[in-house]
Formats: C-alpha cells, sequence, structure tokens
C-alpha cells in the first residue's frame, strides 16, 4: 500500500469551482439551445508528490476534469490553478510550463499513437516540440524504463499489444520529465492478465521519479490499488474525498455506498449474491 | 499482407494499361495521328489500319494512343487544382472553431450546387476554349468533395487521443496539421483521387465534344466523338472506339477508386 502523504506539502493542482457547460445544437427556434452540464462546480485540491485517484461511472465528467486541467478545453467558470499558475483562460502561447510539466496516458492505447509514426518519433515528440535535444539515447532510456527492447523505436504502434502501446504511451508521457502525470483510465482498455502489470509500473516510475499523479477510473479496485486520496464524482461533481481506506471502509454520500457495494469481492460469490442485489442493496443503503 | 481485391487489381491494370498507351505514342504510333491523308479517308478497320480512319484519312487507333496523353493530361490537372485546394480546405474546415468552419462548408455548398460544365464553358468563353482552362474550370468544380471528405477524416483525427496528447505536448495546430492530419488522411485522398480523375475524363470528353475542350489538330476522344456525328449511321465505328476508350478509362480509375477504398477503409491498422 502507498504510504499516507504530508498534509503540509505544497499544492500540485488546485481546482476551485469549476463548471463546463457544452452547448447543444438548437432544438427550437424560440427556446435558447440546451446545454449539457458536464462538471457543476468541483473543487479539488492535489498536493505535490500525492497519488490522487477520481472515481465515478461513464459520463460523469471525469474527462472533463481532466482536459481542463490539462488546458485541452475551456472552462465555462472557474479555475484550475497548477504549480501556482491560473491556467484557466492563459493563451496557448503562455502555456508552455504546463506542458513541459504535466503529461498525459490516455485510456485507448489504439487511438493514442500515430498510426503512422514510428514508435521512435511518437516518443519524441513532445521533446521536439518543446525544443529540447530528441536523441536516440534519451528515447532508448525511456523505452527501457517502461520495460520495452530498444529496437521497439523502429516499429509501428500497429506492431505491438496493448499493454505494450500503453507503455510507449507512458514512455512518451514521462519524455519532457513532467512533475504531474495524469492518467485517464489507463488500464481500462487492456486485458486482465496486463492491467496489473501496466499498474505496476506506472505506481513504479510514479515513486521513482517522484511525481504527482492524478489517476481516474471507474473502478474503484483499481484506484485502492494505486492511489492514496480519491474523489468520487457523479454526475458532474464530487461527493465525496477522503483518504482511499477511509472511503472503502466507511462510504459517506450514498452514491459512494453503492460504489463500494457493487465491487465483485470472493466472498459475495461464494454466498451466492447476484447482480440484482447489488442493485438492490446498493438503493436501500 | 492483405489480399488484394479484385476491383484493385482489375482498375489497375486498365489505368496502367492507358498509362503505357500514352507512353508509347511518344515513341511510336501506327501513323502520325494528325496526319491528313483524303486518299484513305473512311477506311474500314482492316490490317493496315486496325480500327479503320476518320473523315480526314487520320487513322483512329493513333489518334486513340495520342488521345489517351489528353485524358491523363486532364485527369493530373483536374485533380491536382482539386486536390491543392480541397486538402487543405477539408483540414482547415476541421480544425478551426464553428463558425469559421461553417462559412467554409456553406461556401463549399455553393460551389457544390453550381453545374462543373457550366463553370468549364464559362471559363471556356472567358479565358478562350483550351484543355488546360477546362481542366482548371473542372478542378475548381470538383473542390467542394475533396474539402467535404478530407473534413470528415479530418474531424475524426482531430478526435483522436494521439491528437490530444500532441497538444498536450505543446504542438501548436499547423505542425498537428502538418505532422498527424495529413498523414492519417493521405488514403482518404487517393481515393478521391482516383474517383475525381474518373470524373474528370468524363467532364473533358463532354466539353470537346461541346467545343469548349481540346482545340483541334490535338487528339482528343471526346472531340474523336463530336467528329463522329455526322457518320453516326454510315460509319458507327468513328463513335464506338473512342467511346469505348472513354468508357474504359473511366470504369479503370473508378475500380481503381473503390479498390482503394476497400484496401484502405476496414481498419487502418491492418494496412502495413
Amino acid at each position: 500500500m502507498p504510504d499516507i502523504h504530508d498534509p503540509e506539502a505544497p499544492t500540485a493542482i488546485r481546482v476551485v469551482d469549476l463548471v463546463r457547460d457544452y452547448p447543444r445544437p438548437r432544438t427550437s427556434l424560440l427556446q435558447p439551445a440546451p446545454v449539457v452540464r458536464a462538471l457543476r462546480g468541483v473543487s479539488l485540491e492535489v498536493k505535490q508528490g500525492e497519488r490522487f485517484g477520481i472515481v465515478g461511472e461513464s459520463g460523469c465528467g471525469k474527462s472533463t476534469l481532466l482536459r481542463l486541467i490539462a488546458a485541452l478545453d475551456r472552462a465555462t467558470s472557474g479555475h484550475v490553478i497548477v504549480e501556482d499558475t491560473d491556467i484557466t483562460r492563459l493563451p496557448e502561447c503562455r502555456l508552455r510550463s504546463l506542458r513541459e510539466n504535466l503529461q498525459l496516458v490516455f485510456q485507448d492505447p489504439m487511438s493514442s499513437l500515430d498510426p503512422r509514426m514510428r514508435v521512435r518519433d511518437i516518443i519524441a515528440e513532445p521533446l521536439v516540440v518543446q525544443g529540447h535535444p530528441a536523441s536516440g539515447q534519451r528515447v532508448r532510456e525511456l523505452l527501457e524504463a517502461v520495460g520495452l527492447s530498444a529496437d521497439a523505436g523502429d516499429r509501428y504502434p500497429h506492431q505491438f499489444s496493448g499493454g505494450q502501446r500503453q507503455r510507449i504511451s507512458i514512455a512518451r508521457a514521462l519524455a519532457p520529465r513532467p512533475r504531474i502525470l495524469i492518467a485517464d483510465e489507463p488500464v481500462s482498455a487492456l486485458d486482465v492478465s496486463v492491467r496489473a502489470q501496466v499498474l505496476n509500473l506506472i505506481s513504479d516510475l510514479v515513486d521513482e521519479l517522484n511525481l504527482t499523479l492524478v489517476f481516474v477510473s471507474h473502478d474503484l479496485s483499481v484506484v485502492k490499488h494505486v492511489c492514496d486520496r480519491v474523489a468520487v464524482m457523479n454526475a458532474g461533481q464530487i461527493v465525496e474525498t477522503g483518504y482511499t481506506g477511509d472511503v472503502y471502509a466507511a462510504p459517506q454520500h450514498p452514491y459512494t455506498q453503492r460504489l463500494v457495494s457493487a465491487i465483485p469481492t470472493l466472498q459475495r460469490a461464494l454466498s451466492g449474491a447476484t447482480t440484482a442485489d447489488l442493485l438492490a442493496k446498493g438503493e436501500s443503503a | 499482407m492483405k489480399r488484394l481485391n479484385p476491383s484493385l487489381i482489375a482498375g489497375g491494370v486498365i489505368v496502367a494499361v492507358i498509362v503505357l498507351m500514352a507512353l508509347v505514342s511518344f515513341v511510336w504510333t501506327p501513323y502520325d495521328a494528325t496526319l491528313v491523308s483524303p486518299a484513305s479517308r473512311l477506311l474500314e478497320p482492316s490490317w493496315s489500319h486496325w480500327f479503320g480512319t476518320d473523315k480526314f484519312g487520320r487513322d483512329i487507333l493513333s489518334q486513340i494512343m495520342v488521345g489517351s496523353r489528353t485524358t491523363l493530361f486532364v485527369g493530373v490537372v483536374a485533380v491536382g487544382v482539386a486536390a491543392v485546394i480541397g486538402v487543405p480546405l477539408g483540414i482547415l474546415a476541421a480544425m478551426v472553431r464553428r463558425w469559421p468552419s461553417e462559412v467554409i462548408m456553406r461556401a463549399n455548398d455553393l460551389l457544390l450546387a453550381f453545374p462543373a460544365l457550366l463553370l468549364a464553358i464559362m471559363f471556356g468563353a472567358v479565358f478562350g476554349a483550351s484543355t488546360l482552362t477546362a481542366m482548371i474550370a473542372i478542378g475548381i468544380a470538383s473542390v467542394p468533395s475533396f474539402a467535404r471528405v478530407i473534413r470528415s477524416g479530418a474531424l475524426q483525427v482531430m478526435r483522436t487521443e494521439y491528437v490530444l496528447a500532441a497538444r498536450a505536448a505543446g504542438r501548436q495546430p499547423f505542425p498537428i496539421a502538418l505532422r498527424h492530419v495529413l498523414p492519417n488522411v493521405t488514403s482518404l485522398i487517393t481515393v478521391q483521387a482516383s474517383v475525381s480523375f474518373a470524373i474528370a475524363v468524363l467532364a473533358e470528353a463532354a466539353l470537346s465534344f461541346l467545343g469548349y475542350g481540346t482545340p483541334p489538330p490535338t487528339p482528343s476522344w471526346g472531340r474523336m466523338l463530336q467528329e463522329s456525328q455526322e457518320f453516326l449511321f454510315s460509319a458507327p465505328r468513328l463513335a464506338i472506339f473512342p467511346g469505348i476508350a472513354i468508357a474504359i478509362a473511366v470504369l479503370g480509375f473508378n475500380l481503381l477508386g473503390d479498390g482503394l477504398r476497400d484496401r484502405f477503409d476496414p481498419k487502418l491498422e491492418d494496412r502495413r
């Protein structure tokens, strides 16, 4: 288990009352266009060196939140402060330090690597863009760090398995030596057999390189495995935040209780529980 | 390696034959294609003139061979014009914000609604009828279909996580277009180019038939058709041979386009 982090540590990411509405196409001439409220006032704080988990079902706004933290999308209102810089309304040209310090690993290992580029060029891309010397040496180092052979650089992404592609993705994210790593469901598209490997790799690298990790998943057990603290999201809001162990042991919010009760365990399976039981229990809780 | 599909093979062979024919015509044709010889007017096909001769005594086979150059020239210019304007426009429309993109696409629709032949006739009237003016007009008329197809492909690419990753690494929009979007829509460009090629060949034939295309004496399949009009009943072969040539060329490029689409489409990853 990761050790509980020092609450006095400086803040890496602070999100204040963040709102993101997506306008939808008009359905009537007379009424204003309907909006999808993806985030409804989210606030959270991630300490430096912390492993912070965000859990919630699909469509609850997790990915929107990540995109706003990475300045890949514009907030409707609210603030995102990364390492003491308010990035919410900064123009792209002033985001250079964010682009160097914060990197992402995406969910789908099929679509997160350009099929037309060699692995070498994919990993070197952040280096080239940010004007660092993109030496073959550094690329080999990174490949080695994620457990791939050095000759992998000459091949194309489709020649690798899902787990290997996710390793390439991680190597690319680590290339500019970021201080913050954001992982958006990095293992949910992988076979169960390679999930643990990739999770352990992320976990080890975060320790080794002293990174701040924001880890998003819909799977509570995965978050439990990796994170110190966790925020539970539902319908664009954070309903509960706390140390992972506490949230698991004594979930406060009804939604969290339902999530926790839905984790499959051996005991429950042996006692003959079915999905229907889980739902009923969650609702009554 | 994926299995080659029949339309790709058939289309490829037809197109290769036309290209070969055009190349051979530079060094050898049975007769001089523009040589008028009143003594051998309207000859039936024979061993000395395989496809016969026309009303000026010119050898039809030689004219078809030389005419294939016009056909290919036409296709290359028209597709070139359409791709050079349409591809950047399509990518731009996919990458800019909502309303500039709408402006580009509605202007595109406007051009799409304008008949290509009418545009070419207008160009011919203003700049003088020539193969080049006709083809630039056909090229401009093919811009909207390129822009549309490329925009939809580029939109898909823009939604992928590798573009997000490139943005997160700090890549600016123009390099993203060049490094990520363009390489990933090349298969679409190839397919669209071969289909547009077929359309351009047909358009050139139609324009030459109307007298707005290739001016005499340069041999062109379309003009051969036009010149055959008065002999449609007495010597139908004058229309049949260039007609077949046009039909085969159009079929060839369409098959090639279909074949390429099938080859590229199912899954990008299976390609290499």
